[in-house]
């Protein structure tokens, strides 16, 4: 039987969530072992509860008996914490205050819209927030190029904060391509975002741990099914 | 000397809460700048090219380079200039205060900032929600001068609008979030900070001129907030 040292690590999170992705992507560049807890929702484990009692939410990430909450927290945690690895933020303190800011960028701007277009009602309505969508695309663009500095990831040559930042949540773009019909990473437009979720992609050490678009598409119109059936 | 331009300069607007806790920040380290007023209102070419994302204060150059968002810059001078460090040196610690101090800016500061901008429901539920946040605020500083123990430090800097701007709001828009009877941690915190010895030397804008400010704002932003707080009141 397998018994607790300080380097376990357990995760709460749920498969779908890009956030939880997030911290499984930053486990798997720094090899730690640990522990996925699928999480249910609408049935929270007192697991959670416990843990992350002010928004009862996840993912969170208990190393020993502490846990961490909220996914750019704990993936700054854990680069601090196993620092024999390869580091997940730049050295450079202003290109760390850069990652920071595109991080928050995505976060608190850009993919709030994607799900935004999943509520819009009316053509008007979505033709304006997918605009918004390309628009913020052509600014990660830019991130892009200027992070890389001519390289293949925003992390350089290894993959880093932005990368897992954003690559978090290529399954839901693609699920939302799928759904839509609408090519959000598009060559003659956003050439370097093209070329990098590739990369991304086919990365062995993230690969396996994206989830399926196709799987997601599936939940979402699950999810949506339900939703009609418990309104009526 | 560095070999580039080392000069810091801080653009900012006088009454902005996220610029404020830049000066904090700033003087803590005792760290010299040359200060930029930029009227937001009526931007000019600076902030477009300093900001191009946002366009918003605080900007601060170092280096030549610009750099925005007050929770990246106090962490970006934390890591530049080491001494007083305003962050735990310990991992757990350093999320524990990353926690609190998004925990406080989602919660109270942009519920109660609703709040000002609102009346009716919209204000009756930000005014809770905002009660909701200050009460786990509450819990956190029990025991302590500071959120992060003794010493002053990120968290009590992102918080500081709490010690001089809420009261403002809360007269401007007549609601009530913080009533130091049913928050004596909080009290006794507000206090401590506001009487840190470097603390009350900075520059504050004027109670008048922020009375004057904020009224004007809500007169010009009441009624234009989407409604986030209605479904929250129990309409009777």
């Amino acid at each position: 039987m397998a018994t607790t040292t300080t380097s376990d690590g357990k995760l709460l999170g749920l498969w779908a969530s890009p956030y939880t992705t997030r911290v499984q992507l930053a486990l798997k560049l720094k090899s730690i072992e640990y522990e996925l807890i699928q999480e249910n929702l609408q049935n929270k484990s007192e697991l959670l509860l416990q843990t992350n009692p002010v928004h009862k939410k996840v993912p969170v990430f208990i190393h020993g008996d502490k846990p961490i909450c909220e996914s750019l927290i704990i993936i700054q945690y854990i680069d601090d914490t196993w620092t024999n690895g390869p580091s997940i933020l730049p050295s450079d303190p202003y290109d760390r205050a850069m990652a920071r800011f595109w991080a928050a960028y995505i976060d608190d701007k850009w993919f709030p819209l994607l799900k935004e277009l999943g509520g819009a009602q009316g053509d008007e309505a979505r033709a304006s927030i997918v605009e918004k969508i390309f628009e913020g695309l052509v600014l990660l663009e830019e991130a892009f190029v200027k992070c890389s500095k001519g390289k293949a990831l925003f992390g350089g040559d290894n993959v880093g904060y932005l990368d897992i930042a954003l690559g978090c949540f290529l399954g839901w773009i693609k699920a939302t391509e799928i759904m839509t019909g609408i090519k959000w990473l598009d060559e003659t437009k956003t050439p370097g975002l093209v070329g990098w979720a590739e990369r991304i992609s086919s990365d062995s050490s993230i690969k396996d741990v994206l989830p399926e678009a196709q799987k997601l598409v599936e939940l979402y119109t699950m999810s949506a099914g339900l939703e009609k059936g418990a309104s009526n | 000397m560095e070999n580039k331009d080392s000069t810091v300069k801080l653009v900012g607007f006088w009454v902005s809460p996220f610029v404020q806790r830049v000066r904090w920040a700033l003087k803590l380290k005792g760290i010299e700048y040359e200060y930029i007023e930029e009227d937001i209102f009526n931007r000019s070419h600076l902030l477009s090219e300093l900001n191009p994302v946002h366009q918003k204060v605080p900007v601060l150059v170092h280096n030549g380079k610009p750099l925005p968002e007050s929770f990246i810059i106090l962490e970006y001078i934390d890591e530049t200039w080491k001494h007083n460090p305003s962050l735990p040196q310990d991992p757990h610690e350093r999320a524990t205060a990353r926690f609190w101090a998004k925990f406080a800016e989602e919660k109270l500061f942009g519920a109660a900032w609703i709040g000002l901008c609102s009346e009716d429901d919209e204000q009756e539920g930000a005014v809770k929600s905002s009660i909701e946040a200050l009460e786990k605020i509450e819990e956190k500083l029990k025991g302590k001068n500071f959120f992060g123990g003794d010493r002053i430090g990120y968290v009590d800097i992102i918080n500081g609008w709490i010690s001089y701007m809420l009261p403002i709001w809360e007269e401007v828009a007549s609601m009530k979030i913080y009533d130091p009877m049913k928050f004596p941690a909080v009290t006794s915190w507000i206090s401590n900070f506001r009487e840190h010895p470097v603390i009350k030397e900075e520059y504050l804008p004027s109670k008048d001129e922020m009375i004057v400010y904020f009224q004007w704002r809500r007169k010009v932003l009441k009624g234009t907030y989407p409604p986030m707080f209605s479904n929250l009141v129990k309409k009777i």
